[in-house]
């Protein structure tokens, strides 16, 4: 992982045979020495303040909730049960699994992380591609288009709320007067809306659709910023060959720079989708996780405070991250074989 | 720039002859071109109008707005900055309190930065130039707490901390900040200590300077941009955030966060959404300010080791 310069340096670490206090020398960790040896105690030092703080605030919190999730507990009872008891029992789960809601709950999920990941990746490209070349101001464009990404979430939501408010929300203004809508649309209220399209009756899920157009929105520049850095590291020769080949803009993109963007939309993909899978903020601050669009986050934290169980959203979390353990895996195992190759 | 150099030899020949004008290659050629604008405007359009929306929001008045929602700009003799007062005067006054939740979010936010520093670079410089047992086990240890899903840590992080009686206190959300952040700054500030070349520092010990006075010395005056951009970073994530601001401080309206005190009187019908788009001002300024500042820095930063969300 080092990125150490062995050659060169050799010579001049070799005249550190000095009488000063502790020259030490990274080019030879790999001998064993004195020098090594106090390179080892310092290094586990200098990071054992950082390892101190992980493992008691995240490693063992995360074991600890394994426990809670096996144990009939709530904020009331906290107090007087012990924290580490051992009346074990499976009802935390049953209930969990067995809730009305949480099928229903667990597929949103799915549909929100999906939807929401692919089109912020879709977004991204089409913006790296769009702002690849020079042109005057493209400092300003990029910087600009990282925005969403940056900005707090509390107010992107809440800006995006009362733009999207039946009443007085500019995006009802203009859509009843400039598209024809018949009436404004409550984005973030209504759960479906009835479509007519080509003499088809269908129903689109409304909030669901919103809030994935949010998180579309939010996390396109971390899509875009990835995509950016990738299409810089694109050797201009391949594209100019195919050029020269007679491949057009389309048949250069789709053969060219769509395989050597494709590991780093894999990349993109996975990191998208887990963050997306476990988002919590973005659905809790939009919706409050009503009409439709309550994902197991926002389950969990009302198991947590609006009903006080610490051992049902203990059990909930646990089933959440579990569920994404293995979509990972079958991601990983489906298609990390193909990335080592392109 | 090297890599604008490189675009400019992709440009296009301009000497089409004209029996292939109509070529497929022209064509696309054409489409592109005048599309790649319409891309562009469109997404500056998408992504800068919800900003410029609630800064206009926030200088106009509530019944001028309820009498023309659709209004794209501000005459200037409706300008209106009284929801500014408004929103950062204290409740006893009839205002909102934004003063106090700045002075906490900065407190935090502060705080934060100085704590996560403090423990993230000597580690950084461990895991990038020391070989120590398990050090590869540790470098693994802090990148599956980078993907580790918050909502997860919330529920024991909430139960110990109320169990201890630290549940309401900003100090009890500034540890778990720390704790959230420390993993993914010391990934960013190695990848940067990585690229310092080490013979600086072997001249340094050849001259007689042990490891301490080594890294005070000339690792970290180098690694200074780093630590900028990561410190910045740092600062963004814990003004931002939400969930924990929530879980930990909701109780007290004398703690709330700048995040958590929008979120909780946007809910209120009472207060004029003019003045809570005033908040929403005020908590995103600090971010675009810094944000522009350091773009450069951070970009870099962000593609290193990009926020958990």
């Amino acid at each position: 992982m080092s990125h150490i310069p062995v050659g060169g340096t050799g010579t001049a670490s070799a005249d550190a045979a000095t009488p000063e206090p502790e020259p030490r020398d990274e080019s030879r960790g790999k001998s064993r020495g004195p020098l090594t040896r106090s390179d080892a105690r310092a290094g586990l030092t200098l990071i054992s303040p950082t390892l101190v703080i992980v493992i008691f605030m995240v490693v063992l919190p995360i074991l600890w909730t394994v426990m809670l999730a096996f144990r009939p507990l709530s904020l009331l009872n906290l107090a007087t049960s012990g924290l580490f008891g051992t009346d074990f029992t499976l009802d935390n789960f049953r209930t969990v699994l067995t809730a009305s809601g949480f099928g229903g709950s667990l597929l949103t999920t799915l549909v929100y992380s999906v939807l929401g990941t692919g089109s912020a990746i879709v977004l991204g490209l089409i913006a790296a591609l769009a702002v690849r070349r020079t042109f005057p101001g493209r400092t300003f464009v990029r910087a600009a288009m990282l925005l969403p990404y940056v900005a707090p979430v509390v107010a992107a939501t809440f800006v995006w709320r009362t733009m999207l408010d039946p009443q007085f929300g500019i995006i009802n203004h203009w859509g009843t007067r400039l598209l024809g809508w018949d009436e404004p649309i409550a984005f973030l209220t209504q759960q479906s809306n009835p479509i007519s399209l080509l003499g088809v009756e269908f129903s689109l899920p409304t909030a669901l659709l919103s809030v994935i157009a949010f998180e579309a929105w939010r996390s396109f520049p971390f899509a875009f910023l990835f995509l950016t850095a990738r299409l810089q590291a694109v050797p201009a020769t391949l594209e100019e060959a195919a050029r020269v080949d007679g491949a057009t803009p389309l048949q250069r993109f789709r053969y060219v720079l769509l395989p050597q963007l494709l590991p780093t939309i894999a990349v993109l993909s996975i990191l998208r989708f887990i963050w997306t899978f476990n988002s919590f903020d973005d659905i809790y601050l939009l919706t409050g996780g009503g009409a439709g669009t309550e994902v197991v986050s926002v389950r969990v934290f009302n198991y947590l405070t609006a009903t006080g169980n610490i051992g049902l959203a203990s059990a909930q979390a646990l089933v959440l991250a579990a569920i994404l353990a293995v979509l990972v895996g079958i991601y990983l195992k489906r298609f990390a074989p193909q990335e080592e190759k392109t | 720039m090297a890599t604008e150099m490189r675009e400019h030899t992709v440009q296009e020949p301009r000497d089409v002859p004209p029996d292939r004008q109509w070529s497929r290659d022209a064509v696309e050629n054409r489409v592109f071109g005048i599309l790649r604008w319409v891309v562009i405007a469109g997404l500056l359009l998408v992504t800068l109008f919800p900003f410029y929306y609630m800064g206009l929001l926030s200088i106009r008045a509530l019944d001028e707005v309820i009498l023309d929602p659709g209004a794209l700009w501000v005459s200037l003799s409706e300008l209106n900055f009284d929801t500014y007062t408004s929103v950062l005067s204290s409740p006893d006054s009839g205002g909102q309190g934004f003063l106090v939740f700045m002075r906490n979010s900065a407190l935090v936010a502060f705080g934060t930065v100085a704590l996560t520093l403090l423990v993230a670079l000597p580690g950084a410089y461990a895991v990038s130039r020391l070989e120590f047992f398990g050090r590869r086990q540790v470098s693994a240890l802090f990148l599956s707490v980078y993907l580790f899903p918050s909502i997860l840590l919330a529920v024991p992080l909430f139960v110990a901390f109320t169990r201890i009686g630290q549940r309401g206190t900003l100090v009890g959300l500034l540890i778990v900040y720390v704790s959230q952040i420390v993993a993914v700054s010391i990934y960013m500030l190695r990848n940067y200590f990585d690229t310092i070349p080490v013979s600086l520092e072997e001249s340094a010990a050849l001259d007689g300077c042990g490891r301490l006075s080594i890294m005070w010395r000339i690792s970290l005056p180098l690694a200074m941009p780093a630590i900028v951009a990561n410190g910045l970073f740092v600062f963004m994530i814990a003004w931002n955030e939400f969930l924990f601001a929530l879980l930990f401080l909701v109780e007290d309206r004398d703690k709330w966060t700048v995040s958590l005190g929008l979120s909780q009187l946007a809910g209120s019908i009472e207060i004029p959404t003019t003045v809570l788009m005033a908040g929403s001002v005020i908590l995103t300024v600090p971010i675009i300010v810094i944000f522009f500042a350091a773009e450069r820095l951070l970009t870099e930063g962000l593609t290193a080791g990009a926020e958990k969300g």
